[in-house]
């Protein structure tokens, strides 16, 4: 059977279910098409090809014996910050080669108890650092709609094997808009959960009190069933919250209507120097979900403007202190030296990349004595103004539409020597993350030079139903999802 | 010009837990190095920690113990250093909303009865343990997260004798509250201890110096004395005295520089994002008091007004919270507290001393030192052959009954056995029976005397003297 | 902030951030970040004097764990992962003092 790396989770549970094809078959196709395509998206940094084969087997014999595990033998790439047992996890970084991971985060055994089969490990910006995958150590990831342009970040490889059918679904993690943006730049669905739905356990932290995991895959559908599977209470993380896990997948209908529905509009979101060809594409989106029958309000986010300088000041810092364990005492590399001090100077200088320097840096600069009040504790009361500002809106509508990035995906090398440009892209995405509610990206359209665009539906605390269900209607009622990249 | 010192303490308690302050691997001393490890007290990547409900129990009913009021609302954060010691080169504390506020102990230092308040006593979590060896240093993260609290003071106390008497109080009730073993030798009691001396009539302190990381009470002591004396050496002489970090060297009885004030550590301290706050109710504060032990002033007290014993006995028996557990327990069987102190204070001591054993682990226990008691009380065996009997239980074990039947140690108090032995002291010694009879009454101890040696010791000197007395009066 | 923003000394935090830098990087970074320092002087528009911080966007109380203890590692698993080691101990180059 052919072409079974093109498909969905929902259609190939579907073929599964009904015999007319295996886990072993999507396996080996989306293996082939790795072989085909991986040589110009450098989307993975390692292929698991005996153990999704093995895990696909045992999948196929899991189904002959009766199981309809929801999951069962769909094969999902894993952004390379995930722990996984037995296997490296290097977060793109030189300084955690060697590691092996000897634990399963909580999301991988979710996974496992779904079903999945775990394909290999996906390229991202080192330690979750960037917009573009273009921090990365190990390896350089493209766009697959156009190879000279960057895949997004921070799980940029995440998307990129997604939109390169080199794996049917995937898991990111997003901070400051790192599922979103690079669901956007490839033409992909990418979900942010709520703060807690998602335990974090065994995700190496960037940024703790803002990292969520998510999906990116090819539908909202998708995306739903793989929430699904890795939301829940989580013992082994203090911040998991005990909050009800919907059937997502299930409860998404084929009814396409959004009448009764408010959804709100963001003035500020349209920001000076935006790409008019977003702006249209967004506004156009806009238009059809009125057209769907939802009714579209103005609402405000007057803070939101802030929340760069909020999002680099409360990400760093935490950085700061998360990456410290990076030292080359317990694992990964060593550069010896004749007291701790010297040791861990030159491991560290040697191990991170320089974006990974600079935000230890800032972060360290914003805690230490003396500048604490000024910025740490100053952006921590501004996020209560962000946070209140959606408390707000969510009182006037159901879900906001916005664009997700200023821009579509641009040429590698663009802005990567100016970290400001580069920080001043996530503007749309991570007042989310800092006020801790959920987002999804859905495409909306593509760019004059056929570069994908993504519309942001944001979300209430928890209310990951109510986006879905507007992303869902929307996608179902539009073809941009159906188009594939020239190189599939 | 006369120099007052200052002195507050910083003192590390571990708790008693089974499992890590903020994973599940377990606390063990001396376990092979590196094997009670996870990736959350290793700081692995993506490792999270959780807290240990019995941790917080232990530091509430610790804070309790020393009349600490309880934060309804604390909170943690993150204090970052490097150290090949701390895992995540970071340590979990709580830094400005500790779960206990507050407190004081009372002790007796040299006759006078003192006050020391506390500031506060917050969680954190432990360090791994370093060793030396040639050219390098190894790292064994057993004891890495283990449930550490501090128990911070205020700069209250003036002399060694004061920090003293307030260590031992807090390991005292450390101990009784089953907080912690307080185990000095496995580290489970550290403290840095502040020092600053001023010119007395000054108002403000003098420069603060801390001496880190000292288990010894003796070394504190000496560490405290001396250190007094340098500071006031470098006032009297001119100098001034900086604020630094000095540690104590205990085999040159010396204190010596480790960090000067330009050295400092930025902490940058944080708020933990991968922790929550704590929110203690009022009715978990109820919950947890009404679950205190007693106190050992509350033990004493009650010894010396109900079981009227003298201050004397009330105050070594509480001093241990294991002796005094057992003396309640043989209570339980007796009502003779006083032939129960005695017991303790001078077999069982002795004894526990000469065999270097806990009273636990003694084979007299609490039932059968009240059985001793009481065939002593009925007149069945002297206080000496229960002496005996004791040291003999203590030694091979034994049931006391059986002893003194195999052992023909009862006493003998009839009539018939009794005469023969007081005729014949009688008739042999007829000097004393002439004092006696002139009026030297004390001339009947000697006949008395000589009846117990006749008996072996096992007559009952109570009606020997009835015995004598009728017969030399009569 | 501007009040207190003199510049950020590059150097010394690198150094509290245990991170040895080239004199490249230094001038490189101290640039970059001197920009970024200046664009989130922006939050001194805001008087925040009465808001209360956010630690925690969706704050949950009380997260505890019984005091039970767990599965720990596998020794050899540890040791594997350490770049230096000596019976069954994380070698590390000689510790002078704190």
């Amino acid at each position: 059977m052919a072409e079974l790396h093109k498909l969905t989770i929902a259609e190939l549970s579907e073929l599964m279910a009904a015999g007319k094809c295996t886990s072993v078959d999507i396996v080996t196709d989306v293996l082939a098409s790795i072989d085909a395509t991986e040589g110009k998206v450098g989307a993975y940094l390692t292929i698991d090809r005996e153990g999704a084969l093995a895990q696909a087997k045992a999948s196929d014999e899991a189904r002959a014996a009766g199981s309809t595990l929801p999951m069962l033998g769909v094969p999902i790439a894993i952004k390379d910050l995930l722990n996984v047992k037995g296997q490296p996890c290097t977060c793109s970084s030189k300084i955690l080669e060697g590691y092996i991971a000897p634990y399963d985060a909580t999301v991988i055994s979710k996974l496992r108890e779904a079903g999945a089969v775990l394909l290999g490990r996906v390229n991202m910006d080192e330690f979750a650092m960037g917009s573009s995958t273009e921090n990365a150590a190990l390896g350089q990831t493209s766009n697959p709609w156009n190879l000279e342009h960057v895949p997004g970040g921070s799980s940029g490889g995440s998307a990129a094997c997604v939109a390169a059918d080199e794996a049917i679904a995937s898991l990111g993690s997003d901070t400051g808009g790192s599922i979103r943006q690079p669901a956007a730049f490839c033409g992909c669905v990418g979900v942010k959960p709520t703060y807690g739905r998602v335990s974090r356990y065994g995700l190496t932290a960037f940024a703790s009190s803002l990292d969520q995991i998510g999906p990116i895959t090819k539908t909202v559908k998708d995306s739903a069933i793989l929430l699904e599977a890795i939301c829940g209470l989580d013992k082994n993380d203090s911040s998991s919250i005990d909050a009800e896990v919907p059937a997502f997948g299930k409860n998404l209908s084929d009814d396409t209507s959004l009448a009764g529905m408010k959804l709100g509009l963001p003035k500020e979101y349209f920001v000076d120097g935006m790409d008019p060809d977003v702006e249209k594409a967004v506004r156009d989106a806009v238009e059809h979900c009125k057209s769907l029958g939802a009714e579209i309000v103005d609402v405000t986010l007057p803070n939101a403007k802030y929340a760069i300088a909020v999002y680099y000041i409360i990400a760093t810092a935490e950085a700061s202190a998360n990456l410290a364990r990076f030292d080359g005492i317990r694992y990964g590399m060593r550069l010896d030296g004749r007291d701790p001090a010297e040791l861990y100077g030159k491991t560290r200088a040697a191990g991170f990349g320089p974006e990974v320097k600079r935000r230890i840096i800032l972060g360290t600069y914003v805690l230490s004595s003396g500048y604490y009040d000024a910025y740490y504790k100053k952006a921590q009361k501004v996020r209560t103004l962000i946070r209140n500002d959606f408390t707000e809106a969510f009182k006037q509508c159901d879900a906001i539409l916005a664009p997700v990035t200023p821009t579509p995906a641009y040429k590698r090398g663009e802005k990567a020597d100016d970290p400001l440009k580069m920080y001043l892209d996530d503007i749309l995405t991570t007042p989310v993350n800092l006020a801790g509610n959920c987002a999804l990206s859905v495409p909306c359209g593509f760019s004059a030079t056929g570069m994908p665009i993504g519309l942001q539906i944001i979300g209430d605390d928890f209310q990951e139903e109510t986006i879905l269900k507007v992303g869902h209607a929307y996608e179902q009622t539009t073809e941009w999802h159906t188009r594939k990249p020239e190189i599939v | 010009m006369k120099y007052e010192a200052t002195i507050g303490l910083e003192t590390h308690i571990m708790q008693k837990t089974n499992s890590k302050m903020f994973c599940s691997c377990k606390y063990e001393y001396g376990a092979a190095p590196n094997t009670h490890v996870c990736p959350t007290c290793l700081g692995y990547p993506g490792a999270l920690p959780v807290m240990n409900e019995k941790a917080i129990e232990l530091i509430c009913k610790a804070g309790l113990l020393l009349g600490c009021e309880i934060n309804p609302n604390s909170k943690w954060d993150r204090k970052n250093y490097f150290y090949p010691d701390m895992a995540k080169n970071y340590q979990i504390t709580q830094a400005d909303q500790p779960i206990c506020l507050g407190g004081e102990v009372t002790v007796e230092v040299e006759g006078e009865v003192k006050t020391f308040t506390l500031e506060r006593i917050h969680q954190e979590e432990n360090a791994a343990k370093n060793t030396h060896a040639a050219g390098a240093s190894l790292v064994d993260y057993n004891r890495a997260g283990t449930a550490l609290m501090e128990i911070v003071s205020n700069p209250c106390m003036h002399s060694a004798a004061d920090a003293l008497a307030y260590m031992t109080a807090v390991k005292q009730i450390m101990r009784y509250g089953g907080i912690s073993d307080c185990d000095q030798e496995k580290g489970q009691m550290r403290s840095d201890v502040n020092v600053s001396v001023r010119p007395v009539g000054q108002k403000e302190l003098g420069s603060k110096v801390e001496i880190k990381n000292m288990n010894s009470f003796a070394f504190i002591q000496d560490a405290i004395e001396y250190e007094i004396n340098r500071q006031i050496s470098v006032l009297e002489s001119g100098g001034t005295v900086d604020q630094e970090t000095r540690g104590y060297n205990p085999d040159r009885g010396e204190t010596f520089i480790q960090r000067t004030k330009e050295d400092a550590h930025d902490y940058r301290y944080f708020p933990e994002p991968d922790l929550m706050p704590v929110k203690v109710s009022a009715e978990q504060v109820e919950q947890w008091r009404s679950e205190l032990p007693e106190l050992p002033s509350q033990r004493r007290a009650r010894y010396i007004s109900d079981l009227e014993l003298p201050e004397y006995d009330a105050g070594i028996l509480t001093a241990d919270k294991d002796v005094s557990d057992w003396f309640d327990e043989a209570m339980k069987y007796t009502k003779n507290a006083k032939a129960v102190s005695n017991f303790i204070m001078g077999e069982m001591m002795r004894l526990i001393s000469e065999q270097d054993i806990e009273i636990s682990e003694s084979k007299v226990t609490p039932e059968k030192l009240a059985e001793i008691i009481a065939l002593i009380d009925s007149k069945t065996i002297s206080t000496s052959a229960g002496k005996q009997i004791f040291e003999m239980i203590f030694i091979d074990g034994g049931e006391p009954k059986k002893i003194i039947e195999e052992k023909g140690m009862a006493q003998v108090s009839d009539d018939s056995a009794l005469e023969g032995w007081a005729d014949e002291a009688i008739a042999n010694n007829p000097k004393s029976v002439d004092e006696y009879k002139s009026g030297k009454l004390g001339a009947i101890n000697f006949l008395m005397g000589q009846v117990m040696k006749a008996s072996k010791g096992k007559a009952n000197p109570g009606a020997v003297m009835q015995m004598l007395k009728s017969k030399l009066d009569g | 902030m501007s009040e207190v923003n003199q510049g950020m000394d590059v150097g010394y935090v690198a150094k509290l951030a245990c991170i040895d830098l080239t004199d490249k990087e230094k001038e490189l970074f101290q640039g970059q970040l001197d920009q970024v320092l200046h664009y989130v002087e922006q939050l001194n528009e805001l008087d925040v004097a009465d808001v209360e911080p956010t630690a925690h966007a969706i704050p949950v109380y009380n997260i505890l764990r019984k005091d039970e203890v767990g599965m720990s590692l596998d020794h050899a698993a540890v040791m594997n992962n350490a770049p230096s080691s000596i019976d069954g101990q994380i070698r590390v180059p000689k510790i002078i003092d704190q």
